[in-house]
């Protein structure tokens, strides 16, 4: 009877278990069983009870506790409890824990063991699991193995020794002598272990790697003799000469000849001969074939010998087999920047294989095929992407989206072509662009001012087809806000004109304002849209002033804003729309931060004026018209009194979408995020938040929010601030004292802080207010500001 | 190098694991958990190379198991098609004719057979019968050896042979149809 019956047994009864709550009760009692067992002195069984606890640590369940029982079996003198027991180290025991240290003396005593099988056992567990002390300590145990034994045990020492210099690269020096005179082993396996050995000691140390080149002619007479020897049945596989050896030795010959001419001539001829004479209609072969290209291209080889290699990567472009197509592609999108004519050629077949099935061939594809556009091929290279984009997999969306993106700015033949680009990706992927997408497009348009008919006419026409992609609405929308007068007029050189009234277009952009599809900044894009079209139409501005005052009382506090203004702009200030509201000039897309129209030559930028940051310009307009401006938003008389220090804590995600914030047409992508704002007070339904924004080297502002969560009003609020001796304090006046319910409006503060001496900056607010007529007082400290300002 | 070797079946379950490198309990099974999802979800014919965090992953399918290693950037993924396939053969000479079955009963022994083919990540042995002899004699070591009998069985189950087991379908004769033939 075999002994390990009882492991099967056991075995057997766990899988009978027909639950998992069975198994783990199978499972505790053969673990308590064994723990028992452990406890006992030896009864000859310990090497199964270990044996059964492998397998349960193998299902997933804790076994901690063998690993003193390890120990104990590698100490034995019994060769199969040595063998489980080593098992046994090598999963249970890593180099984290302290347990492996107590073998280290064993593995040391087995080293020396007469039976090669036992000392196989401690090279095993050496290599699989030693430390770096352990490595320390036997390294010349191992030197001394590697000289004099057999060639079981020298390919076994030689990747013990490989393991060690990864370990403890310092060990190389101490191997180096001893896998020299490996090389003129006959064994296979000891050639490739000395070769492995080679290659670790010359990746790691320059010298050894000099001192190596010299067997370069060595090494090139053992691949020589694999090619060329005849059929081994011990080695071969589908007629190749043992692949595992010859893959090697070309890895390291790679290593051998990288920037360096003699080794690389050295090698010139065996590799264009294992090139032309390896067959490659099995993997083998074509595993050797593509270690050699790799090593060709990394190599000084001469060009002939390129050519060479990659026409093998072009003949494996076509290969049925998919995993050599994927290898192919792999290999030549490393050497696409340094041989691109070469890879040139291959276009074709690399553009198919965009129609591939399979997904990781497909992505191998498209990163190859993006990295071979070039100006002269872009039209057709750019039809096929398309074409690839409307039926890719999801994952790879947003990379070929952005990659069609770049490929289009660095090689567009025109600009209408790269409109005409860019809007086809919206339209078949517009859920999965960049957020730069909108502004960079918006931008591209205003300079092809020839082309603004015709981009309108496109857009209006995709606007009415579809609304529900949000890059693409946005973008048409503030085409047509723009340019809208071209659209009406019915006429256009490079389109067809579309027939369109007034009305059409204003049910266009109210459908999108009404659309439950449209995100806050599309709508916010459609709102200023409708307002920039009360100049640009003649019958219908009743029309857009009804639907700006209907969006005043809309939840959304960013339309609401919008909306506010723009009425306040039809009634007080209707002198000035026609110049607010006028055509944009062309956006320089490389000057920073134009939040405001720095680039603009005189005209006033068509102004948001809730996002003015602290850095407004204004070019030469009066001074009394410009305090006007600010003053349309303390002097509108609505409940809602945002002040002009209120930087942009834009409600909602309006001012995270970069399209949402009308400023951000403007500069792109340069616009100054948010600050962020912080909680710092929250009880009885109100809230305090906290906004930093720093202006100069020791002076910030600082702006307190509050805002009222309760069903009724919060009246009389006050807020006092102290601050730290050396730093300076000036309050500015409230917005108000009363927060109304529900959230529906807020009461702002500005507080200016100067610290001269730059000490760490410490606030201490009390908040006094009046709740359902019962008087509260808190204080509150904040010791961290959310911003980086000092 | 290698950086691991799975053995999971069709469900998940894990048959066999090899680590070549020091990774905690905890990454060990998460990687675990992070293949098996991985390679099980490929559709049939697909390539057999994936790409995971900084390691080249190839699997290949035999039968109701599949084998998983992850691999480093410099490392060859065909040529460790071929290694894959040539610890499966070692199996099959090992075993006569193997099958999931056996590698789940013995497993002690196909992590011998393993130990005998790959040492830290890195091919040990080439050639296809060296392997072989080498677990015969270790076998042979073994039984000279011979522990004393076991004490009588607690369990409350009888001995069971083997050969009331069925059978599954044997792993290496289904490597002629799998993947269109790819093997000789």
């Amino acid at each position: 009877m075999s002994p390990s019956v009882r492991l099967q047994e056991m075995i057997r009864v766990i899988r009978g278990a027909r639950t998992q709550g069975e198994e783990r009760g199978v499972i505790q009692r053969e673990c308590a069983a064994i723990r028992a067992q452990f406890r006992q002195a030896d009864n000859g069984t310990r090497s199964h009870n270990l044996a059964k606890l492998l397998y349960v640590h193998m299902l997933g369940y804790p076994a901690h506790f063998g690993q003193m029982e390890c120990v104990r079996l590698i100490a034995s003198p019994r060769y199969n409890e040595k063998r489980v027991g080593y098992l046994g180290a090598m999963m249970l025991l890593d180099e984290k824990q302290d347990a492996s240290l107590l073998i280290t003396n064993s593995i040391k005593n087995d080293l020396s063991h007469s039976s090669q099988y036992v000392q196989s056992l401690a090279l095993c567990t050496l290599a699989c699991m030693g430390s770096a002390e352990m490595c320390r300590d036997l390294a010349p145990e191992i030197d001394r193995l590697l000289r004099a034994s057999n060639s079981y045990i020298k390919k076994k020492a030689a990747l013990c020794a490989v393991h060690m210099v990864r370990k403890v690269p310092e060990l190389g020096e101490l191997f180096t002598p001893a896998a020299r005179s490996l090389l003129s082993e006959k064994n296979h396996g000891v050639l490739h272990g000395a070769v492995v050995l080679i290659t670790e000691l010359c990746e790691r140390n320059p010298d050894t790697l000099e001192q190596f080149r010299k067997v370069v002619p060595e090494l090139v007479l053992m691949m020589k003799g694999l090619v060329m020897s005849g059929y081994s049945p011990e080695h071969n596989v589908a007629g190749i000469s043992d692949p595992f050896l010859q893959v090697r030795i070309l890895r390291l010959l790679r290593i051998l000849g990288r920037n360096n001419d003699t080794a690389s001539d050295a090698m010139n001829d065996l590799l264009a001969q294992v090139a032309t004479n390896t067959d490659s209609s099995k993997t083998a072969g074509s595993a050797v074939l593509y270690e050699t290209v790799l090593t060709v291209m990394d190599i000084k080889s001469e060009s002939g010998l390129r050519v060479l290699a990659v026409n093998i990567l072009g003949r494996f472009l076509l290969n049925n087999d998919r995993n050599i197509r994927y290898i192919s592609m792999t290999s030549l999108q490393k050497i696409v920047q340094t041989d691109h004519n070469a890879v040139q050629r291959h276009r074709g077949t690399i553009v198919d294989c965009l129609k591939d099935q399979d997904a990781s061939v497909k992505r191998r594809a498209l990163e190859l095929s993006l990295a071979l556009v070039s100006a002269v091929n872009i039209r057709s290279l750019m039809k096929e992407l398309l074409l690839f984009l409307s039926s890719c997999p999801p994952e790879l969306r947003a990379h070929t989206t952005s990659g069609i993106f770049n490929a289009a700015e660095r090689y567009a033949p025109s600009q209408r072509w790269h409109i005409d680009t860019i809007l086809h990706v919206l339209t078949t992927a517009g859920g999965d662009v960049r957020d730069e997408t909108v502004p960079n497009l918006i931008q591209l348009i205003t300079t092809a001012t020839e082309l603004h008919c015709y981009t309108v006419h496109k857009l209006y026409r995709a606007l009415i087809t579809d609304i529900s992609v949000q890059s693409l609405v946005q973008v048409a929308c503030w085409c047509i806000g723009e340019y809208g007068d071209l659209l009406l007029r019915g006429e256009c050189e490079e389109t067809e004109p579309v027939q369109v009234t007034e009305d059409d277009v204003l049910d266009a952009l109210e459908t999108v304002l009404q659309s439950h599809m449209s995100s806050p900044a599309t709508r916010g894009f459609a709102l200023t849209a409708t307002m920039k079209l009360s100049t640009r139409i003649t019958h219908n501005v009743d029309r857009i002033r009804s639907i700006v005052s209907i969006y005043g009382s809309c939840i959304d506090v960013e339309l609401q804003q919008r909306a506010v203004e723009y009425n306040a702009l039809f009634k007080k200030y209707d002198h000035m729309r026609a110049a607010v509201l006028e055509r944009m000039p062309v956006i320089d897309k490389s000057s920073p931060g134009h939040t405001n129209g720095e680039s603009a030559g005189g005209t006033i930028k068509e102004l948001e004026p809730t996002k003015l940051t602290q850095e407004i310009v204004f070019p030469q307009e009066p001074s009394n018209q410009v305090c006007d401006l600010l003053d349309l938003l303390g002097g509108s008389g609505e409940p809602f009194q945002p002040s002009p220090s209120l930087s942009s804590t834009a409600p909602g995600p309006a001012s995270s979408t970069a399209g949402g914030d009308l400023l951000d047409l403007l500069g792109g992508l340069d616009v100054t995020p948010a600050p962020p704002s912080v909680t710092v007070y929250e009880k009885n339904g109100v809230t305090l938040k906290l906004q930093t924004d720093t202006q100069t080297d020791t002076g910030m502002t600082v702006t307190l929010t509050a805002t009222n969560s309760t069903d009724g009003d919060i009246t009389g609020l006050t807020l006092q601030a102290a601050v730290p001796k050396s730093v300076q304090l000036q309050m500015k006046a409230p917005s108000g004292d009363v927060i109304p319910a529900h959230g529906l409006g807020q009461v702002t503060q500005t507080v200016l802080l100067n610290n001269p001496n730059k000490v760490s900056l410490k606030i201490r607010v009390r908040v006094c207010y009046t709740s359902q007529s019962s008087v509260c007082q808190d204080t509150v400290q904040i010791d961290s500001f959310p911003s980086t300002a000092w | 190098m290698l950086r691991f070797l799975l053995l999971f079946s069709r469900q998940g379950k894990l048959r066999l694991q090899k680590w070549f490198t020091p990774v905690t309990e905890r990454e060990k099974k998460k990687v675990i958990r992070e293949m098996t999802l991985m390679v099980l979800a490929r559709p049939p014919r697909s390539c057999n190379f994936l790409h995971w965090r900084d390691l080249k992953i190839v699997y290949k399918r035999y039968a109701s198991l599949y084998f998983c290693c992850g691999l480093e950037d410099q490392d060859n993924e065909l040529l460790t098609l071929e290694v894959l396939h040539r610890y499966v053969e070692l199996l099959d000479k090992y075993f006569g004719n193997v099958c999931e079955l056996d590698i789940i009963f013995n497993f002690e022994k196909a992590y011998f057979i393993l130990d005998e083919f790959l040492m830290g990540g890195e091919i040990l042995e080439t050639s296809k019968t060296a392997v072989g002899i080498a677990m015969e004699e270790a076998e042979t070591l073994q039984e000279v050896t011979p522990p004393p009998p076991p004490p009588p069985l607690t369990h409350t189950h009888g001995h069971l042979s083997l050969t009331h087991l069925p059978k599954y379908v044997n792993m290496f004769s289904v490597l002629f149809t799998d993947n269109g033939g790819v093997y000789e």
